[in-house]
């Protein structure tokens, strides 16, 4: 399914990722782990297309298609969800009609019928619901005065609507209680344990791995993946740090 | 008699269109008069016209405590100008939510002369604007507060965007203050879409125009949103800003 093979990129001229080789096939959850400035957030916007950001050797194909080859908006329609560590605000434009305009933008690249805003809306409050959100957020601008943990379920809840085939997820766990930690692990269950899908989930910390628990870890440190494990790695991780982990 | 015909040279009409002015400047020569009486509110919204050059010179009285609310949509084609005087008596509150959007060589303009007249009044202008092509779009905002006007609270938000380097925004917000107990904020910026949110919005599947025209919709449509009608301009400024990112 997706596939990294000795990826390097820089950013700002900056070196940050050293050659990052994973494999993760349909129907496996990975995890990365690793200490701050390690290169994971790096690693998620260059899967997503975020401009600035470009590798310098090395590839990542999608179901065997280049992925670095295709702008933010194609990956987006191949199947490819990035949930933000920092969603974004956008004044003045309702979560309804962002979310209907993105989904539509979707479905007409991959040539299927857009939705009519009766069926995006039942589609979208129904997503809500089975994440905890309140159905009348949604008609706010995006993002704007949401909680830091409103807006991570708001990323879930986004996830639900688009039902990705693959998703990479940027320290989603960060900034939530414990009530919607458990929401949006079992979200993330929901929406993404199928045979034909994916998940990258990238973390600090064991505890969002208590509900989801993956079929991978690494340890990407210092720009390299310097440990691969089953979920057991995650424990240790937790016990010993990552330096000691990656030495 | 009709009212000299103006130069470039008096502050209020610097950016104006002075050639595509001159053939209806007859019709124009004299701002038409309205008046709030003490305690009343009056809401208008100001939708453009199919014509070439649109001009409304407007003044407006506000009698004590008196509310006046206007939404403007200025898009004219050629010359597009929306002139306002308002006077403000004690306890008046006026607002202005105005957007210009223009393309090709386009001048679209918002001019304000707001007297405050009595003692705490209160004054709200919002102008944003989205220019592309060669088009000028431009705010020129005067705040007066009179000698006995205490405690006036005048703020003025100046926002502009420019979607290609031949476009022009001015932005002058000039206050004029004699009293000592005053509020009088004005704020401005000019800039390009914000590439976060053009990011973000892509990562969401939306193609780099649909991203840009959403964004700068956000942009202007955050101005209708007290209007207690505000669908015909939100119609009206959506097709306006659809035919100047295209």
């Amino acid at each position: 399914m997706l596939d990294i093979t000795n990826l390097h990129a820089t950013v700002a001229g900056k070196p940050i990722l050293n050659g990052v080789s994973l494999h993760v096939p349909a129907g496996e959850v990975h995890a990365i782990m690793g200490p701050n400035g390690s290169g994971k957030s790096t690693l998620a916007y260059l899967l997503a297309g975020r401009p600035g950001y470009e590798a310098t050797e090395g590839g990542a194909t999608f179901d065997g298609r280049d992925l670095l080859a295709m702008e933010a908006h194609e990956r987006a329609a191949a199947g490819l969800f990035l949930g933000f560590q920092y969603p974004v605000e956008i004044p003045g434009i309702s979560y309804l009609q962002f979310l209907r305009e993105s989904l539509n933008s979707q479905r007409r690249a991959r040539a299927e019928e857009e939705l009519s805003a009766a069926e995006f809306i039942k589609l979208a409050k129904a997503q809500a619901q089975l994440l905890g959100m309140d159905t009348e957020m949604l008609k706010r601008p995006v993002n704007v005065g949401f909680s830091g943990g409103e807006k991570k379920r708001a990323e879930m809840v986004q996830m639900g609507i688009m039902s990705p085939r693959f998703a990479v997820l940027d320290e989603t766990d960060s900034g939530l209680d414990i009530d919607a930690l458990k929401a949006v692990g079992a979200g993330i269950n929901r929406i993404m344990r199928a045979p034909d899908k994916g998940v990258l989930l990238i973390t600090h910390y064991q505890r969002l791995l208590d509900y989801v628990e993956p079929d991978k870890v690494h340890v990407l440190y210092r720009g390299e993946i310097v440990r691969s494990g089953g979920p057991e790695l995650s424990h240790e991780l937790e016990r010993q740090g990552y330096a000691e982990a990656a030495a | 008699m009709t009212a000299p015909f103006p130069t470039h040279r008096q502050e209020e009409w610097r950016y104006a269109d002075l050639e595509a002015l001159k053939p209806v400047w007859e019709q124009f020569a004299e701002p038409v008069t309205m008046t709030v009486a003490a305690g009343e509110s009056l809401e208008e919204v100001w939708l453009p016209s199919a014509d070439d050059v649109q001009l409304r010179r407007i003044q407006v009285a506000l009698g004590k405590a008196a509310k006046a609310r206007i939404f403007a949509l200025n898009t004219a084609p050629v010359y597009g100008r929306i002139e306002l005087e308002v006077s403000l008596e004690e306890g008046a509150e006026f607002e202005l939510f105005g957007a210009n959007i223009g393309a090709g060589l386009s001048t679209n303009e918002i001019v304000t002369n707001v007297k405050h007249v009595g003692i705490g009044g209160r004054s709200r202008q919002t102008v944003r604007s989205v220019l592309n092509g060669k088009a000028i779009g431009s705010y020129l905002g005067k705040v007066e507060v009179a000698r006995g006007a205490q405690r006036t609270d005048a703020e003025q938000s100046v926002k502009a965007m420019l979607l290609d380097r031949g476009a022009t925004a001015n932005c002058k917000p000039e206050l004029e203050i004699f009293a000592d107990d005053v509020k009088c904020a004005h704020g401005a910026s000019v800039g390009e879409l914000d590439a976060m949110q053009l990011f973000y919005a892509e990562s969401r599947g939306l193609d780099p125009a649909g991203a840009r025209s959403l964004l700068l919709e956000g942009f202007v449509m955050g101005l209708w949103d007290s209007a207690s009608d505000g669908d015909a301009i939100r119609d009206a400024a959506r097709e306006a800003l659809r035919k100047v990112v295209a």
